[in-house]
């Protein structure tokens, strides 16, 4: 194998993993605050058609971005009223999310189909991101570096800031950071509308950068796959990056050894690799950690009124 | 005039439906619109095969106007909870119903003997009653016209091929392709990936990439979105639409494509079940009766790849030319077709063996 194609399959392994691990971190944060919102599929496939649109229309895929990030939190804070404010059931509201997301991005996108645009483009100059080797490291585009950040950005957020431990604190005991002053809705908003922003942006990463287009059902479960992640990574940010780029890997390598001839499974049983992969190497890493930290809030999924 | 079922309120007046049906169950009368119903395995959004159909059915309302009135219910899932779906189209006052994935086969047959008076087509399938026709399109004529072209265009010798499921169409249409730029390049390779789904943009796209690292520069695909052809345009190879004409999505990279074009067969059959000269039967239409198209041929095709894409195409509307046509010996050399021999529907209907330099 020449270091074309390992650079070729490393650059396809970084976009594959790039809209999971956003999608991710956002419900990461959300469900820290202790809530679930199961209306990940929902927010992303709602992003991915705002982005697509807006981008569409103006000619700006840095417009269509900030549109599907603004679209994420408007479908986010739909859940939200209803969970938080109307105090209705966080399971069922959020499945409700998700089929409401996928009749809303259709209806939305039926204009659309059909159409589409210039991708998005690496963002530094074309001496490295056309270089290559060194395209392996600066050939992406600008969401490949953000969501990197993010990463670190919420990781820090979480454990040395007093406002992430204020927002671990609302979701690990909610009466008691509610009896000390602490505004546990609101706060529980604001975790809310950064998960509806991140999985906007990561369903627009699919019809702007991945494959820029519309067509229904664009993001084809990937929501599903990351609010998976958040459990099996234990509500960490780093091993929910690792977790995203090992699926990612496999779901890479599988296309590729496919390509190459190299077939000693079945097609169906190597379909199902990155699935069976992500969740046996997650789940040995749980296994080495003591109980009672496995990292899950504990007021997770639970209803709160202030009384 | 058009009405939309949606699989959500389907479900949720499945049970209203019933109680009204002592009163909405009578046939409609001579002056009511006639009823033509359409069930879609995929959205109608979806820019490939649920689309080319509902391409079709909008045929259908241009040609009759005010005197039809089609329904139609997308995303319905394959197997025996179609058969609510088709039943509902079924009271809701339809007389003929399209249903236009394979695995609505079963539940087709099964509501058909529930209502002997309403008629029934089923795409792709092979059980028939008397109010059950099947219909299909030789899908296999189109990829014998790009294969043609893939075998003139590719300068690596190899192509990549992004299928969807190992069902006979799909590996029909891969021996079809492959045969076909053998014939022009002796050494052609054809190296599959098999997706295991019919939809999944994104993953459809890294298999495209994949195939091309490992030095396909002609990709074609058997499932459902414009993702692959993409990517070819990203990378710089060339590529085929599916199902529909698909050079939007990729200007450069886009040779040709295989179009759908079921407008033709709905239109006249729905004009014969107006008529009551209405008849079941088995229709597989190809090239000659234009239930398949080949999409205007890009301006980077060579003229010597355009004359031979255009003799293939003429040989088989003529009927000189069948794109499985022996000797013809498949992957552990045993004979599928003597020499000179044509292969008969039912053997292509049935076909599980890859010929020589199909890496599947």
């Amino acid at each position: 194998m020449t270091s074309a194609i390992l650079v070729s399959i490393l650059m396809t392994l970084v976009a594959a993993s790039t809209p999971i691990l956003l999608a991710a971190l956002g419900e990461l944060v959300v469900e820290k605050s202790g809530v679930l919102n199961l209306g990940v599929e929902g927010m992303m496939l709602t992003g991915a058609v705002a982005g697509f649109a807006v981008a569409y229309s103006t000619g700006s895929t840095a417009l269509g971005l900030a549109a599907a990030g603004a679209a994420g939190v408007a479908v986010g804070m739909v859940f939200a009223i209803l969970t938080l404010s109307l105090n209705a059931n966080q399971v069922a509201t959020g499945l409700a999310l998700t089929i409401f997301g996928i009749g809303a991005s259709s209806l939305i996108g039926a204009g659309f189909v059909g159409r589409t645009i210039t991708r998005l483009g690496p963002v530094f100059p074309d001496a490295l991101s056309d270089h290559p080797v060194l395209r392996a490291v600066f050939g992406h585009d600008g969401v490949v570096y953000l969501s990197l950040a993010l990463v670190l950005a919420v990781g820090l957020f979480l454990r040395r800031t007093r406002a992430g431990l204020i927002l671990r604190g609302v979701g690990e005991n909610d009466a008691s950071a509610h009896a000390i002053g602490y505004r546990v809705i609101a706060i529980r908003y604001a975790a809310i509308a950064f998960g509806g922003a991140l999985a906007g942006l990561g369903g627009a990463y699919f019809s702007l950068a991945l494959t820029p287009m519309w067509a229904d059902g664009l993001t084809a479960g990937r929501g599903w796959i990351a609010l998976a992640l958040v459990v099996f990574a234990g509500w960490r940010p780093g091993r929910l990056l690792f977790g995203a780029y090992l699926f990612g890997a496999v779901m890479t390598a599988e296309l590729q050894l496919k390509a190459a001839g190299i077939a000693w499974l079945a097609p169906e049983l190597l379909a199902m690799a990155p699935y069976l992969a992500t969740i046996a190497v997650l789940t040995m890493m749980s296994l080495g950690r003591q109980a009672g930290r496995a990292g899950a809030p504990a007021c997770l999924g639970k209803p709160f009124s202030a009384s | 005039m058009t009405s939309i079922i949606t699989r959500r309120r389907f479900n949720f007046g499945a049970g209203a439906t019933a109680a009204t049906l002592p009163l909405i169950g009578g046939r409609a009368s001579a002056q009511a619109p006639f009823g033509v119903g359409f069930v879609y395995v995929g959205p109608v959004g979806d820019h490939g095969w649920t689309w080319t159909h509902d391409q079709g059915r909008l045929a259908v309302e241009k040609e009759f106007g005010a005197r039809v009135k089609t329904s139609f219910i997308e995303k319905v899932a394959e197997g025996p909870d179609a058969a609510r779906a088709i039943r509902q189209l079924a009271q809701g006052g339809n007389q003929l119903i399209f249903t236009t994935s394979f695995g609505f086969m079963n539940p087709t047959i099964q509501v058909a003997k529930q209502f002997p008076k309403i008629n029934f087509e089923h795409a792709t399938g092979y059980q028939r009653a008397e109010n059950v026709a099947t219909y299909n399109a030789r899908f296999y004529e189109g990829r014998a016209v790009i294969g043609t072209i893939a075998g003139h265009m590719s300068k690596s010798g190899q192509a990549g091929y992004i299928a969807s499921f190992p069902i006979p169409e799909v590996v029909m249409g891969i021996n079809a392709f492959h045969l076909a730029a053998k014939k022009v390049n002796p050494n052609f390779k054809t190296r599959v990936i098999w997706a295991s789904t019919w939809y999944d943009p994104a993953k459809e796209a890294d298999a495209a990439k994949a195939l091309i690292d490992q030095g396909c520069d002609i990709i074609t695909q058997h499932t459902d979105s414009a993702a692959a052809l993409q990517a070819a345009e990203q990378r710089g190879v060339f590529a085929f639409g599916q199902a529909s004409d698909m050079k939007a999505f990729a200007p450069k990279a886009h040779l040709s494509a295989i179009v759908d074009d079921w407008s033709g067969y709905y239109v006249k059959r729905v004009r014969e079940a107006m008529d009551g000269s209405w008849k079941t039967g088995d229709v597989w239409g190809g090239i000659k009766d234009g239930m398949v198209k080949i999409a205007p041929y890009n301006d980077a095709v060579t003229p010597a790849a355009k004359a031979a894409a255009e003799a293939v195409e003429k040989g088989i509307v003529a009927g000189t030319l069948h794109p499985f046509t022996g000797e013809l010996k498949d992957q552990k050399g045993v004979v599928r077709l003597k020499a000179g021999e044509t292969a008969s529907d039912e053997l292509m209907s049935k076909m599980d063996w890859y010929v020589d330099g199909v890496q599947a």
